[in-house]
Order: structure tokens, then C-alpha cells, then sequence
């Protein structure tokens, strides 16, 4: 095969406030004709660095320090920037990740296309809709003369990653760069896209740049594979020998890191944990702070017996016939609006100290369910009985309720979920305050501290911002504030999907170790089925807000009843490759 | 969309009645009407009769009906001060303050707009510093003192323009316009930038931040990694996707800039409603002053209501809502 481009030596630099800052260092790349080429690590990598700079789009104040970037004999870093910009499109096109916001929301799909296919070839605007047409087919959306006309809205989210792809093909490009083009997708789509991408790969002979995080895509598709970490190429090789025989540490334990879907763990190997406690200043601490203290105190006024068997366990939440219905801002005169129907018709049970997984598609109605249960929406109808007691809905549960302590939430994002303007003690502490748990400031940082040393930051943290942190330690202080209230009930909606594969297996480690110690009733909700296998007792399934399946983990894992389980397990990315090492 | 329509409209009923309550009670409360019509000398039996007569001794009720009905009818009442029909004097006065607020609104687009585009595109240029700057300047000094500025530059040094009135003007059936004469066309141009330069400082930050953000999206990141041509980007694309709200704020200051030309018609001694509500507080003149009040409401709500059915045109994500809500 012929080698399409090559990159060799290349480095990115960023000048900052503090010094240079290196993106990418001596990175070597080749892609050929017909092949796609996977580029994986974790953020920080410098994955998408090397897109833009194969791209020419650089975030300003970046730029190409050393190294070539050779594309079919010509080398991209001597073009003027005129000519750098007729390239674009023409012969390298990109595919960006999110449907939803790589396209022109004020203009026509149609409209989008045919500007583009004119950008580059002289025809006619009635040529170029044909054009359109048929690449909008290729592509595979059904009833193309009509839907073309329609905006970006008005598509579901892979018929919208289609219309992208069909945009990127509008000029025959030799080489497309796709920046992770599934992750904003459902796994049913996901495979779909995927087997587009392929497709397109092979008859139209192009060469492919797949960006992604996530070995499975990598696994699933791709020919070769360059592995990343921190700006340098770890390893690079043919797929199956990569995965399947990886030379490197990094690259062997990148691997173990990934949730099986066929193998549950009981826990993963830590990549990175070395590096969070050697950065951090661990000589401050907090006289009389430990995490013994943080446990006893947890344990305090709540027995619980790890022996006893599950069965005799008592119901902590049941709930029966839920449904919430979520009604569009303003009501209508004349007629009585229908509301959408967010769940509808939810039954279960859980048992204290379990770990219930709830998984399902976007919009299937996990993130409402749990809501529901914690109180930031009503449920139009239905009953919750928590430990015996009915679970009045959010609006009308008392600030003093009982269960508003009990029931406490970890978030999915980090990022936004802890409150940038206040440090990390008076974060911790609030909940301890609010509940009026303890009065004694003294007492109030003790706890903080142990609490903190519990999810396995140094005391020193409770001193600093958030912003002063990486998302898994954001993540760890968001479930110490959780922890802190001393709570029975944990719910945690995605807690790990806006995380890098190594800091995910730890935070899974961690709330497997806590769930364990503390005897904690977890509601756990993830789109990934891996990671519900690793964590959970039992799973819930979800979709369009109605209940498929609901059934104890290792029996739906080995033999899923409902026929939309079978297709989400089917259809999720395997690690067959990864068999033989574990 | 008609729904929606319907809705605002019946929404801006209420507004209306709720200014019109606002200048009954001005027109009602503040002093006694009776007093201020007639004469020293008049006998209380007259000031009753002529009370009686206009019917100051209805329930309040029966008297706030009577003035919207007269409002909705055209009928406006009599100025205390100059005695005519508060109607006409207002369309005396009408065309002059709108063809202001026109003239300094398009000058506000027609720069702001493209200086906007071109300050969130060059960012850091020497140019686009200088304009950032001046308006800056533009924005912080009081309206009066640009406008005093102006007229000893253009008209006292240099003495290229006039420096007050609306020179010749054409008459169009009740329309009195200075856009058909080269001299009213000159007297126009000093108040409208005076008037036009803090909206164009208001509209050019407003398009150059909205701008920066949408330049920072992914769609047109994707457009630009397609190719698409910079002219077709930065216009076609990214400024589109900034007008709903460059539109609302607009909207909003058109209203303004007519209402409060005030100060701009005093300073160039300018024929417009702003010099007559002006006139009319210093005399008392409640009834003009409370039409006036009236009037100016009725404005923001219809150019409420206008930028409202714009939103439609523009983004089609809430034509869609509205079809399903």
C-alpha cells in the first residue's frame, strides 16, 4: 500500500506564562491508502494535537517546533497559508466528536453540502445537490430528497454523525482525521458509524486517523495502532499485536485498566496512583486526623454486618409504579399538553448494601430515575418507600428529613459539581455543618481531613480550590463530600464516564473498597455495561423510561432475557483480542 | 406561530393597560386638572360646574374607562399649555424624533456591526485596539458634551454642518421629512451620531463577543477544517449564528434612543417629541406628558413584538418548539 503521509519528528510546542510547554515530542506516524490508522491514550496525550497539526489548525499560541509532516510528497509545513487552506477539505477532511455541535444549526443540511462540494470543485448548485444526494446515501440516511432539507435539529444523533461524514467526504479526501467520532454515541450507533467508517475506508480507499480513548473502538476497527502518553509515542504497531502482545509496561497496564465486559475484577491494577501522592505535599496533616477516625466515625451509628447473607438483608429503597413526567414551559390554552413521559411504570427493589446498576441509552431515563429518588424532580406518580418509610418527592421533602441526609449523590461531571470559588475544606465541611453534625470547628477539620486521607488525598488538599486538581481527585473529593454526611444510600449517575480509563478503574476501586467497609446501598448508573459488571450486584435496564429487564449482574451477563440486552451486550466492543493476557 | 403570537399580543394588553393606569393617575392625581384649566378669577361654581362637566365626580372606575376608551379611540385630549388637541401636536412632532432614531440606528449598524466582526476577527490588530479604544472614549463621556463637541468642531470651526433645527424640510401629507432636502440631510447628520454613538459602541462589543464565542465552536472549526472560504465563514456562518441575541439588545435600545432623545434634541434644539415632553414638564402639561407616556410603551411593546417574530426567522430550533409547544 502506498504510504499517504508521514509524519516523522514531530513536536508541538505551547510557550505559556511558565516556560514551554511540549505537546507532542519526536512523534513518528504513517498512514497508507485503505488503512486506519488507531491513535489512543488518555487525555493529556496529545491525540488531537496531532490532528491539528496534520490539519494546519493549531490552537494559537501552539506551533510546530521540529519534524516533517509529509503528505503524498509534499511537505504541509512549507505551504503558504492560502494554499494550507485549500488542502483542507479537499484532501484531508476531519470528522469531530460531537454531532451536536459540529454542525451549522441555522443552516439546512442541504445548504451545508452543496457550499462545500461548490468550495471545491466548479459545478453547478443543481450538480452539487446530486452530489449531495448520493453521498447523503452513501452514507446511509433513508429518504434523503426530503430530509435534506431539514436542519441539523431535526436528526437523531447518529443520522447527525452521518451528515458529518457525508461532509467530510463531499471532495474525495485522501486522508480523514476522526477525533474520537463515536464517543457522543449510543453503543448501538456507535457500531453502526463504525462499520460506515470501515466501509467508506475500503471502497474509497482513504486513509484513516482515528482518534479515540477508548481501546474497544481501537480494538474493533482500526488496522494499526500508535499508543500515546504524555506527548510521546509509547508503542505503534498492527492492531492485533499491540493489544493482543503489548510490549511496553504502560501499554500492558493501559489494558488491565479497561472494564471486561466478559470478566468481572474485583479490582484494577492502579497505573498512575504513585504519582498522585509523591506530587503532593503529605507532611501537613491535621493533628488527630486519620482515616480510622473518618471510619469509625462513618460506622457510627449504623451496624452492619458484612456476613449476613443478602436474602436477609431488609428493602432500603422500593419503589413501585414510578413515573415522571416532564411538561414543555409554557401550558396551552385551548389543550391539555401530554407532558413527555421522562419513565413510566418503574418497579424494584434493593437490598441494603447492594449495589444496584442502572444502564441504558441516552434518553433512556437513568439520570431521571435518580433524581426522582434524591428529590431534584417530582414523580408524577407512583410510590418510593425508603427504609420503611414513604419517600415524600423532592418538593415536598422537609429540609430536616431524614432522608435528604441519607440519600446523597455523586455526580458525572467533576468539573462543575464542586463549587470553584470555595476551597476544598469549607466543601467537605458543609454537609457536615448543614446537617448540624458537628458543632466544634476544631472537630469539623479533623473530619475533613480524615475523610480526605479515606478517599486517598493527602490532608494537605482541604487547603487548595478545586481547580487545583485533576478530575479523578475531583471526583475523590466529590465522594468524600458525599461520604462525609454519613450517608446509607449512595447514588452515583455516570461517576466515571468523564474519566481517563486509569483514573476510572480507580475511582471504581475506591467505591468498591468504601461500598465494602461501609456497607453502603449504591445506585449506580453508567451507559457502559463493563462498567456496571465490575461494580454492581444487580442490574436494571432501562429504555425509552420503561423497564426492560431487571435481573442479578451475573446471571444477565451470561444470559440476558430481554432481546434489547442481548443487542447492547452484542453490540458493545469487545476486548476478544485482550483474551489471552488475563 | 400564530399561537405565539396571539399569546404575546394578548401579554402586551395587559402591559398597555398597565401604563395607561400609570398615566390616568399622573393625569388624575398630580395636581388638580380643574385647577390647572382654568383661570385665577374663575368661581368655584364654575370650577364645579366644568367639573361636573368632565365628569371628575364619576367613580374612578367609570373615569379610567373613559380615558382608555378615549386612548384607544385616537382622542388625546387638550394640552393645558397651548390648547390644542394633544394629537396633533404629537404628530407635529412625530416624524422628527423617528426619522432621528432611523438615521442614528443605521449608522450604529451599518459601523458596529462590521467594526464588531472585524474586532473579534483581527483580535490584538492595531486597528481593531484604536476602535476598542475611541469607542470606549465614546461610550464614557456624556451624550451632551459629544454633542456640544461636535457642534463647535463641525459647525463652529469648521462650519461644515448646522448646528440646530431640521433646516428645509418636505412635507408629505401630515410627514414632515428632511430626507428629501441636502440641507435637512446636513442638519440630521450631527444629532444622529451624537444619538447613534453609544447604541454603535453597544452594538459593536455585543457582535465581537458574541462573535468570539461562536468562532470558538465546533461547527466552525469543522467548516474551517472543510475548507469553507473565510469570507463565507466569518458572514455566512459564524455571524448568524450571533443575531438573536445582537437583535434583542437592539431592539431593546431602538425603543431607547427614540424615548430618550431628550437630551440629544435639547442640545440641537431639535423640533422632535423629546423637546415637546421636555417643554411640557417644565409647564405642567399633564395630558401631553402622560400620551407621551403612553405612546413610548406602545413602541417597546410593538418593537418587542417585532423582535420576537424576527427569532423566528432566524433560528429555525425555535420554529420547531413553538410548532410542538
Amino acid at each position: 500500500m502506498d504510504t499517504l503521509l508521514n509524519i516523522s519528528q514531530l513536536s508541538v510546542k505551547f510557550p505559556t506564562r511558565f516556560g514551554e510547554f511540549t505537546a507532542l515530542d519526536n512523534i513518528d506516524l504513517s498512514v497508507a491508502a485503505g488503512e486506519i490508522h488507531g491513535l489512543v491514550g488518555e487525555s493529556g496525550a496529545g491525540k488531537s494535537t496531532v490532528g491539528a497539526a496534520i490539519m494546519g489548525l493549531l490552537q494559537s499560541p501552539g506551533y510546530i517546533a521540529s519534524g516533517d509532516i509529509n503528505f503524498m510528497g509534499e511537505q504541509l509545513g512549507s505551504l503558504s497559508a492560502e494554499q494550507y487552506h485549500a488542502i483542507r477539505g479537499q484532501r484531508i477532511s476531519m470528522i469531530f466528536q460531537d454531532p451536536q455541535t459540529s454542525l451549522n444549526p441555522l443552516l439546512r443540511v442541504s445548504e451545508q453540502l452543496i457550499e462545500t462540494i461548490r468550495q471545491h470543485s466548479d459545478v453547478s448548485h443543481a450538480q452539487a445537490r446530486d452530489r449531495a444526494i448520493s453521498l447523503l446515501e452513501e452514507t446511509g440516511i433513508r429518504d434523503v430528497e426530503q430530509r435534506m432539507d431539514e436542519y441539523p435539529h431535526q436528526f437523531s444523533g447518529g443520522m447527525r454523525q452521518r451528515v458529518v461524514i457525508a461532509l467530510a467526504l463531499c471532495s474525495d479526501p485522501e486522508l480523514i482525521i476522526a477525533d474520537e467520532p463515536t464517543t457522543a454515541l449510543d453503543v448501538s450507533v456507535q457500531k453502526q458509524i463504525l462499520a460506515l467508517i470501515r466501509a467508506l475506508c475500503t471502497t474509497r480507499n482513504i486513509g484513516i486517523i482515528l482518534i479515540t480513548h477508548d481501546i474497544g473502538v481501537i480494538n474493533e476497527i482500526t488496522d494499526r495502532v500508535t499508543v500515546l502518553r504524555s506527548g510521546r509515542v509509547i508503542e505503534s504497531g498492527p492492531t492485533a499485536q499491540v493489544l493482543g502482545n503489548p510490549s511496553d509496561e504502560y501499554t500492558k497496564a493501559l489494558m488491565a485498566a479497561v472494564p471486561r465486559l466478559d470478566k468481572r475484577l474485583d479490582r484494577f491494577r492502579n497505573i498512575v496512583s504513585d504519582d498522585i501522592l509523591t506530587k503532593e505535599n503529605t507532611s501537613w496533616v491535621v493533628e488527630g486526623a486519620s482515616s480510622k477516625l473518618a471510619s469509625d466515625w462513618l460506622l457510627q451509628d449504623h451496624q452492619f454486618d458484612t456476613q449476613e447473607p443478602d436474602d436477609n438483608r431488609q428493602s432500603i429503597l422500593s419503589v413501585t409504579d414510578l413515573a415522571v413526567t416532564f411538561y414543555s414551559g409554557q401550558p396551552g390554552w385551548f389543550k391539555r399538553d401530554p407532558g413527555f413521559k421522562a419513565i413510566s411504570d418503574i418497579n424494584f427493589t434493593m437490598r441494603s448494601g447492594q449495589v444496584l446498576g442502572v444502564v441504558g441509552e441516552s434518553g433512556s431515563g437513568k439520570s431521571t430515575l435518580a433524581k426522582a429518588v434524591v428529590g431534584l424532580v417530582d414523580p408524577s406518580h407512583g410510590e418510593m418507600i425508603f427504609k420503611s418509610a414513604v419517600l415524600p418527592p423532592g418538593s415536598r421533602r422537609a429540609r430536616t428529613h431524614p432522608a435528604r441526609r441519607q440519600i446523597q449523590m455523586v455526580f458525572q461531571d467533576p468539573y462543575s459539581s464542586l463549587n470553584n470559588r470555595q476551597k476544598v475544606e469549607d466543601i467537605i465541611a458543609e454537609p457536615i455543618r448543614f446537617y448540624k453534625m458537628a458543632s466544634d470547628n476544631k472537630k469539623i477539620r479533623q473530619l475533613v481531613a480524615s475523610v480526605l486521607e479515606l478517599v486517598e488525598m493527602p490532608q494537605s488538599a482541604m487547603l487548595k480550590y478545586p481547580h487545583q486538581f485533576s478530575g479523578g481527585q475531583r471526583q475523590r473529593i466529590a465522594v468524600a463530600r458525599a461520604l462525609v454526611a454519613r450517608p446509607e444510600f449512595l447514588i452515583c449517575d455516570e461517576p466515571t464516564s468523564a474519566l481517563d480509563v486509569s483514573i476510572q478503574a480507580q475511582i471504581l476501586n475506591l467505591l468498591k473498597d468504601l461500598q465494602q467497609t461501609f456497607g453502603l446501598s449504591i445506585l449506580f448508573i453508567s451507559h457502559n455495561l463493563a462498567v456496571i459488571r465490575q461494580i454492581s450486584d444487580s442490574v436494571l435496564v432501562l429504555r425509552n423510561g420503561a423497564l426492560v429487564e431487571s435481573a442479578q449482574t451475573e446471571q444477565f451477563f451470561s444470559a440476558p432475557k430481554h432481546e434489547y440486552s442481548q443487542m447492547l451486550l452484542r453490540e458493545t466492543p469487545s476486548l476478544a483480542m485482550l483474551q489471552k493476557q488475563l | 406561530m400564530l399561537n405565539f403570537i396571539l399569546r404575546r399580543l394578548l401579554q402586551s394588553v395587559f402591559v398597555m393597560l398597565a401604563v395607561s393606569l400609570i398615566a390616568f393617575s399622573l393625569f388624575r392625581f398630580v395636581g388638580d386638572p380643574v385647577a390647572q384649566m382654568v383661570g385665577q378669577e374663575t368661581s368655584i361654581e364654575d370650577q364645579e360646574n366644568l367639573r361636573e362637566r368632565l365628569g371628575l365626580n364619576d367613580p374612578l372606575i367609570t373615569q379610567y374607562g373613559r380615558f382608555v376608551g378615549n386612548l384607544v379611540q385616537g382622542e388625546f385630549g387638550f394640552s393645558y399649555r397651548t390648547r390644542q388637541p394633544v394629537s396633533e401636536m404629537i404628530l407635529n412632532r412625530m416624524p422628527a424624533t423617528l426619522e432621528l432614531g432611523l438615521v442614528s440606528l443605521l449608522i450604529s449598524l451599518l459601523v458596529g456591526i462590521p467594526a464588531g466582526i472585524y474586532t473579534a476577527i483581527k483580535r490584538g490588530g492595531v486597528l481593531s485596539n484604536v476602535l476598542l479604544i475611541s469607542t470606549l472614549i465614546g461610550i464614557s463621556v456624556p451624550t451632551f458634551v459629544i454633542g456640544i463637541f461636535l457642534i463647535y468642531l463641525f459647525g463652529v470651526e469648521l462650519g461644515w454642518l448646522p448646528t440646530f433645527g431640521r433646516g428645509q424640510t418636505v412635507q408629505i401629507g401630515w410627514w414632515q421629512t428632511s430626507f428629501l432636502t441636502w440641507d435637512g440631510l446636513k442638519s440630521l447628520l450631527l444629532p444622529a451620531i451624537t444619538l447613534g454613538i453609544y447604541q454603535l459602541t453597544l452594538t459593536m462589543r455585543l457582535v465581537r463577543a458574541e462573535m468570539q464565542d461562536v468562532l470558538k465552536t465546533d461547527f466552525i472549526k469543522f467548516a474551517t477544517a472543510r475548507g469553507i472560504n473565510y469570507r463565507s465563514l466569518y458572514f455566512n456562518h459564524a455571524f448568524r449564528n450571533t443575531l438573536v441575541p445582537v437583535i434583542t439588545i437592539i431592539g431593546l435600545q431602538l425603543g431607547g434612543i427614540i424615548a430618550f432623545s431628550i437630551v440629544t434634541e435639547s442640545v440641537f434644539q431639535w423640533p422632535g417629541m423629546g423637546l415637546l415632553f421636555l417643554d411640557s414638564i417644565r409647564y405642567v402639561d399633564i395630558p401631553v406628558m402622560s400620551v407621551y407616556l403612553v405612546l413610548i410603551a406602545l413602541m417597546f411593546v410593538v418593537i418587542n413584538l417585532f423582535v420576537d417574530m424576527l427569532y423566528f426567522a432566524i433560528d429555525p430550533r425555535v420554529r420547531l418548539k413553538s410548532a410542538h409547544g
